[in-house]
């Protein structure tokens, strides 16, 4: 990384030391973060545990200038500093990779890391800038197409490109906001042991937010852990066990454990047969022969991420217009209207709901009440019923733990985790016959986890059909009676869930068969 | 003097056409081109190049100057720019509402202050004529080329290069595609966004003081029909690159020259449905170039239509 360090000299050039004194941040009159002080040493790999909406992001974004703070000091290397702004941290050596992309999808690799750097000249020299690129990119341990526009890239190589951008970039302190949520575990284990390495030689520190013990385990140096805004303990990773940093974050809070699954059996609700449609390039096809779902039943679809499920979800919602075949629900065909959705009671809950099935303008109480807004009680309504919304949407919000400042606030300003809660809310009230959800836990913390994986299964065994399309195999495993595996744009293999063998699904996940 | 060249003519009138009324179009999408490339869309522009056409014409007979009319055209639509890209900055300001605010304030302030610039007459901008080599006058008529094309080609191109190889250029494509990219990378998109706007303004002021300056080369009410409004729809079109900004005018251009050709060749029937030529055609190429399962990729994710 010579050259970067060349090119931008008033860089640091060993791993810096963190403080923060009594951080404090308002929105409005709602505190999310109360009086908090951690200490992150040069060279160490620090994580910052805590539930959904305990103010992880914020503190985080604190100290990268893209908050100002209420109150409390920023200390980096032992200097109080002033952050105003983000480029004002960038000049400090401190680097983030927040929970959502920051990369601009329509630049391409290569155009992203080059703008990214603060001493980019007037004039691009292409090729200098290219063989600077590949002197770089020889010495990490990953590789990431330069030429492709980003938003073409999966997650995964997104994630990737992140943290090559801020080591092209020369940042000693790092701070990686949920970096595996969107990776496979041997990925995600790869990207950490990367990190791992350089804080083991010094070259840099790191400020991780995670929701994976295993990883704080095998990684960390040392935690923090918040609740609701505040500290609420920490120490070295060695002296604690999974039980204290649960403990830690939940408080005096019992988890929920998942319903017991009770034996059903069901007609068939959703049918797919020989449905072909075009995957979001228009280059692949994506096939699905023969997929069934019976009531009382979950059946999980495992796979890599781009291997054609957010097309399949796509499908179902009646998104992306089949080229031949069709679907059935209740052996009818079905197109996902309003009306039919409505008359069939099929619910969704697609990956990303901030983008997928919130308005993020809107607030919490209007995107809680979407389903009901113009019916009530199987009649249409032409008035909105204000009265009816904040009642149903206060009910919801209190029974499902969805953790906002009020009901009127924009969906888009709740944590991650507390998007997801409001948007399961609203998908599992009332009667639902055919639930299909991908990705459901993505971003959650352990409770909250166990949470929604319980009411799923509580749907379940109430006679609801479930099509899980899940990259977590362990959530495919825990909550799935039958198992598919969905490879290239189709379903290459299926077995049930008592008999499945973890090493034969990854086979036919990987493509190798 | 004419000679009868038949139905020669009527691609003859089609180049010509297009050259000559590309033009206009031309300095305005690319304009527009980079306004929405930030992020912004500015429908105003059909007022500021009415007003460009106005202040231009104006200050050349002032002056006796074209170019110091079209300096000016650029000044007044840059404060146009200015303005709608301030005014944008602040919460709640919705930009095509503020847009269509602005195409009615630009043409009205023209025409008030245009009045008394309807009866004299400024000079013109001058003209190359690349039609020496053929004694055929027609052949003259339509190669006979302003300099603001010749401009307005070397815009289209620099433009585009500059958007891939500057650090500008690639400043206003962050900004235009996630304003929270941009702001991770310290990038100021309200001022981005300001200058591209007033640079946007600015080339219309020219597209118009070239209507008023060149072809047809008079200040009066009816200068502009609706040529603002059509580069703005251009840019679609053209997917948001400015040179294919000017291949649209071009084409635009060419097919507008289409009826009046027809007419001039003894066509008389139905020649008015060809005045609607340029209309159908990009309607028809709009649509088969679309589609609805497969993204959008060229458009700028900020764009307030698009997101
Ligand atoms: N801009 C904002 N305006 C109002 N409230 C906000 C804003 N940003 C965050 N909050 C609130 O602050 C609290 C903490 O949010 P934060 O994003 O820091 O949580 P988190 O710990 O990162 O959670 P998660 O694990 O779900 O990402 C939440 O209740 C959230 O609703
Ligand atoms: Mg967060």
């Amino acid at each position: 990384m010579n050259h970067v360090l060349e090119r931008t000299p008033h860089v640091p050039t060993r791993a810096l030391s963190l403080e923060t004194l009594g951080m404090t941040m308002r929105f409005g009159n709602f505190t999310a973060l109360r009086d908090v002080s951690i200490k992150v040493p040069a060279g160490s790999f620090h994580v910052l545990l805590g539930e959904n909406g305990a103010g992880k992001s914020t503190l985080v974004k604190c100290i990268m200038g893209f908050y100002q703070p209420t109150a409390g000091q920023l200390t980096v290397d032992g200097r109080e500093v002033e952050v105003a702004h983000p480029r004002a941290a960038h000049d400090l050596g401190l680097g983030m990779v927040y929970q959502h992309f920051t990369l601009v999808p329509s630049l391409t690799a290569a155009e992203n890391l080059v703008i990214s750097r603060a001493d980019v000249p007037a004039k691009i020299n292409w090729a200098h800038e290219r063989e600077a690129l590949a002197a770089f990119m020889s010495k990490m341990p990953f590789q990431v197409p330069l030429d492709v526009p980003v938003g073409r890239l999966a997650a995964g190589e997104k994630q990737k490109l992140e943290l090559l951008k801020q080591l092209y970039l020369g940042r000693k302190f790092l701070i990686l906001d949920e970096p595996t949520s969107v990776l496979t575990p041997t990925e995600a284990d790869e990207l950490l042991g990367m990190v791992r390495g350089l804080t083991s030689a010094g070259d840099l520190t790191c400020l991780m937010i995670s929701h994976k013990f295993r990883e704080v385990t095998a990684f960390a140096d040392e935690v923090s852990v918040l609740r609701r805004g505040e500290y609420a303990g920490g120490g070295k990773v060695s002296d604690l066990s999974t039980a204290d940093m649960a403990a830690m974050m939940i408080g005096e809070k019992e988890l929920v454990r998942s319903a017991k699954r009770v034996a059903t059996s069901g007609n068939v609700i959703l049918e797919v047969k020989g449905a072909k449609a075009p995957d979001r390039s228009g280059f692949k096809t994506i096939e699905i022969g023969d997929l069934k779902v019976k009531a009382g039943e979950i059946v999980g679809i495992a796979g890599i991420s781009g291997n054609g499920q957010m097309e399949l979800m796509q499908m179902l919602a009646g998104q992306r217009p089949l080229e031949e075949g069709e679907i059935r629900v209740k052996n009818t065909p079905y197109k996902a209207t309003r009306s039919e959705a409505r008359k069939f009671n099929v619910r969704y809950l697609p990956e990303e709901p901030l983008k997928n099935a919130c308005a993020p303008k809107m607030t919490v109480a209007e995107n809680i009440f979407f389903r009901d807004f113009d019916a009530k009680g199987g009649k249409n309504q032409f008035w909105l019923d204000g009265r009816r919304m904040m009642a149903e949407a206060a009910r919801l919000v209190g029974e499902y733990k969805v953790k906002t400042a009020s009901l009127a606030s924009q969906i888009a300003s709740l944590s991650g985790g507390n998007v997801q809660r409001a948007v399961l809310a609203r998908e599992l009230t009332g009667e639902v016959d055919l639930l299909v959800i991908a990705n459901p836990c993505f971003g959650l913390d352990f409770s909250a986890v166990a949470e929604i994986r319980a009411r799923i299964m509580a749907a379940r065994n109430a006679g609801t059909a479930v099509l899980l399309i899940s990259e977590d195999l362990d959530e495919i495993l825990e909550l799935s009676d039958r198992i598919l595996v969905m490879s290239e744009g189709h379903i290459a293999y299926e077995t049930p869930a008592a008999s499945a063998e973890i090493g034969e699904i990854g086979k036919y996940m990987a493509g190798h068969h | 003097m004419t000679t009868d060249i038949g139905l020669w003519g009527v691609p003859l009138a089609i180049l010509g056409g297009a050259i000559r009324v590309s033009t206009p179009f031309i300095f305005v999408s690319v304009g527009e081109a980079l306004t929405e490339r930030s992020g912004r869309v500015n429908l105003g522009l059909e007022g500021t190049l009415v007003f460009g056409a106005m202040s231009g014409y104006a200050v050349a007979y002032q002056t006796n100057s074209a170019w110091i009319g079209l300096l000016a055209a650029a000044f007044f639509g840059m404060l146009f720019g200015l303005f709608h890209g301030y005014i944008c900055k602040l919460p709640k300001v919705n930009d095509i509402a503020l847009g269509i605010a602005l195409m009615i304030f630009g043409s009205g302030l023209a025409f008030f202050f245009g009045k008394p610039y309807i009866q004299p007459v400024a000079p013109h901008l001058p003209a190359i004529s690349l039609g020496w080599w053929s004694d055929v006058p027609q052949v003259q008529a339509a190669l006979r080329v302003n300099v603001l094309f010749i401009a307005g080609i070397a815009l289209a191109i620099a433009a585009s290069w500059m958007l891939k190889n500057t650090k500008v250029g690639l400043t206003i494509r962050v900004a235009g595609d996630s304003a929270d990219a941009a702001r991770a990378l310290g990038i100021d998109v309200n001022r981005v966004r300001l200058w591209s706007t007033a640079a946007g303004g600015a080339l219309a002021g020219i597209g118009g003081a070239y209507l008023s300056l060149y072809y047809p080369g008079s200040w009066n009410e009816g200068i502009s029909s609706g040529q603002g409004l059509m580069a703005v729809a251009l840019v679609i079109f053209a997917r948001w690159s400015p040179i294919n900004c000017a291949y649209a005018s071009l084409l635009f251009g060419g097919a507008g020259a289409l009826g009046p050709a027809l007419q001039s060749v003894g066509v008389t029937q139905g020649y008015y449905l060809f005045y609607a030529a340029p209309y159908v055609l990009t309607l028809g190429l709009l649509i088969a170039t679309s589609s609805t399962t497969r993204a959008m990729t060229a458009a700028p994710g900020e764009l307030s239509i698009t997101k």
